[in-house]
């Protein structure tokens, strides 16, 4: 059975980008590794030699004509939501320190 | 509680005809969701561009222009739709004072017709969750008993609809999200085939089932709402073909054949549920249905493929909440990767993180093979299960959820539980059919809804038998 070690869990989360209270690393563990525990019933499951189902929409391969279209935005609108805006451009923080 | 509304096309009706004022029907909405505060159904209201749309349909009728076929008719977007001029949240910490720059198709298509939206609803944030508990604000309380709730993670727009707030409201479905709700709270849920209505602005979840459908008092309503959004759509490729028409649905029940799914009467099964299930199955046959047996022998294990595949879409299509384009971000940061971790860390609620966290373990190269690659081959496996049922029957029936709407934290704090929950909805989105909810009757004061269940692509005689179903229940 799976189960999520302290290790793991830190791993994961770094890997997702989520820093995790230490309350929610205890909690995540254990209900992580329940919900993992669950889900491997699968394993049980016969799969012969099918091939994995990635979408069910019956579409393959949607093509449109590679033009631009102008639906009207102007940049300061599609930069209102940004937290932090510096010549019209997002402003993030640094990447090096 | 509010009294009830004429049905949509009635309402349009006297709209066009000018025997009712948009602008009344509007101010009717408002104060019908004002007065019912306490359910804490609703996110936000959207007061100014509701009276602005409809003064601007109430002009265009007096200058005798022609109006759309639901002009003037008030509905309510639950929080994942993006509105033009409304904050959209999806109910989390981490999209809150988002105003969104354009508009999903589903709100367009609908306002286009002359539909106005009044409010936003509540949900389980970003759709994860089956009673709204999830929410980063609060917990929407159930119309039939307020210790209980409303079902989810469309619980907000089902409360208003139960509410009588507006004649319809509109949800998403995942993994049961509008038909789980509307059968605890008491009215009729929609899941259309996947690929039928555009998602274009509606806050992603798991992009290969979410689909967007209407909660309603009635079926016509829902297939009148579902003939105005469904088709093609060049802002999301997935879209599918629609029919002709979704609103001539007049058929009765004679000759019918229906599959009872067989798994789902188990020991796990509420007494009540099952009693009014069966008893609903019965009035079926009396009309001329012909009622048969149906074993899916795999289908106990949509569950865990909903719970594998779920979480990986959801931990891909939530890696856009950054903390640097849009929503909240952690403003002491010390660097880029330090903004990530803390935006996200303090932004996503815990039901989020819980399934990003298990969707980057599924995916993870280690464990792919182990669960995500063999969810999809079960996937197939069930597909190909549903499509042979589907030769010997036209439809299937069953249960929504295996009890009525459960009490308001009792299973908040194992978060396996209220995964169950979606235990009987689930397939209908894995496999891509669509499926419905009716009331069917009650456990005392609390409802029980039906679920039936077509082929790919069957809306209409799903929608036409369902109307026949309902009219005898």
């Amino acid at each position: 059975m799976a189960k999520l070690s302290r290790e793991d869990l830190l791993k994961l989360a770094q890997l997702a980008k989520i820093k995790l209270s230490e309350q929610e690393i205890e909690e995540f563990s254990a209900e992580i590794s329940d919900i993992l525990h669950y889900v491997e019933q699968l394993q049980s499951v016969n799969i012969d030699d099918l091939a994995p189902t990635n979408q069910v929409s019956g579409l393959t391969n949607v093509m449109r004509n590679d033009e631009v279209k102008d639906y009207g935005y102007k940049p300061e609108d599609l930069l209102k939501n940004v937290p932090k805006v510096k010549d019209n451009q997002i402003e993030a923080k640094r990447m090096i320190t | 509680m509010a009294s009830q509304w004429m049905p949509l096309m009635d309402i349009a009706k006297d709209v066009q005809e000018g025997k009712l004022k948009a602008s009344d029907l509007v101010e009717t909405a408002l104060k019908n969701i004002d007065e019912n505060r306490e359910y804490k159904a609703i996110i936000t209201t959207t007061e100014a561009r509701a009276r602005a749309r409809a003064a601007q349909i109430d002009d265009k009728i007096k200058g005798g222009e022609k109006v759309g076929r639901l002009a003037g008719v008030p509905f309510i977007a639950k929080d994942n739709f993006l509105v033009f001029g409304a904050e959209t949240t999806a109910a989390s910490n981490i999209l809150k004072g988002f105003n969104p720059p354009y508009q999903s198709t589903a709100i367009e298509r609908l306002e286009s017709e002359g539909a106005i939206c009044v409010a936003k609803a509540n949900l389980d944030a970003f759709a994860h969750g089956a009673s709204t508990e999830n929410s980063d604000f609060f917990t929407t309380l159930n119309p039939n008993d307020k210790e209980r709730v409303p079902g989810g993670s469309s619980g907000g727009s089902a409360a208003a609809v139960v509410l009588n707030m507006t004649p319809f409201a509109l949800g998403t479905d995942t993994g049961g999200s509008i038909r789980q709700p509307a059968s605890f709270s008491g009215c009729v849920g929609y899941k259309p085939t996947y690929g039928l209505v555009s998602r274009s602005g509606v806050v992603a979840m798991a992009s290969s089932t979410d689909v967007i459908g209407p909660l309603t008092k009635t079926v016509s309503d829902a297939a009148v709402v579902l003939d105005v959004m469904a088709g093609k759509d060049e802002l999301d490729s997935t879209t599918i073909d629609r029919q002709e028409n979704y609103t001539e649905i007049d058929t009765d029940l004679s000759g019918k054949k229906i599959g009872i799914i067989k798994e789902y009467f188990n020991e796990g099964l509420n007494d009540d549920v099952k009693k009014v299930v069966n008893a609903a199955i019965d009035k079926f046959k009396d009309a001329g249905a012909e009622i048969k047996e149906i074993s899916l022998s795999d289908i106990g294990m949509a569950l865990s493929v909903y719970y594998i595949i779920c979480p990986a879409e959801v931990s891909s299509n939530l890696s856009r909440y950054d903390g640097q384009r849009f929503g909240y971000s952690y403003e002491a940061a010390t660097d880029l990767e330090d903004s990530y971790l803390s935006s996200r860390g303090n932004g996503f609620g815990k039901e989020a993180k819980r399934r990003i966290i298990i969707g980057t373990y599924v995916l993870s190269s280690g464990y792919y093979d182990a669960y995500y690659k063999r969810a999809q081959i079960v996937r197939t496996k069930l597909i190909n299960e549903f499509e042979a049922a589907f030769k010997e029957v036209d439809y299937m029936v069953g249960p929504v959820a295996p009890t009525p709407a459960f009490k308001i934290g009792e299973n908040s704090s194992n978060p396996l539980q209220m995964y169950l929950c979606d235990i009987m909805t689930v397939a209908a989105n894995i496999v891509g059919i669509p499926a419905i909810s009716i009331p069917a009757g009650v456990s005392g004061n609390l409802p029980i809804g039906i679920q039936l269940m077509a082929p790919k692509k069957a809306d209409k005689q799903l929608l036409a038998v369902a109307k026949a179903c309902e009219a005898i229940l």
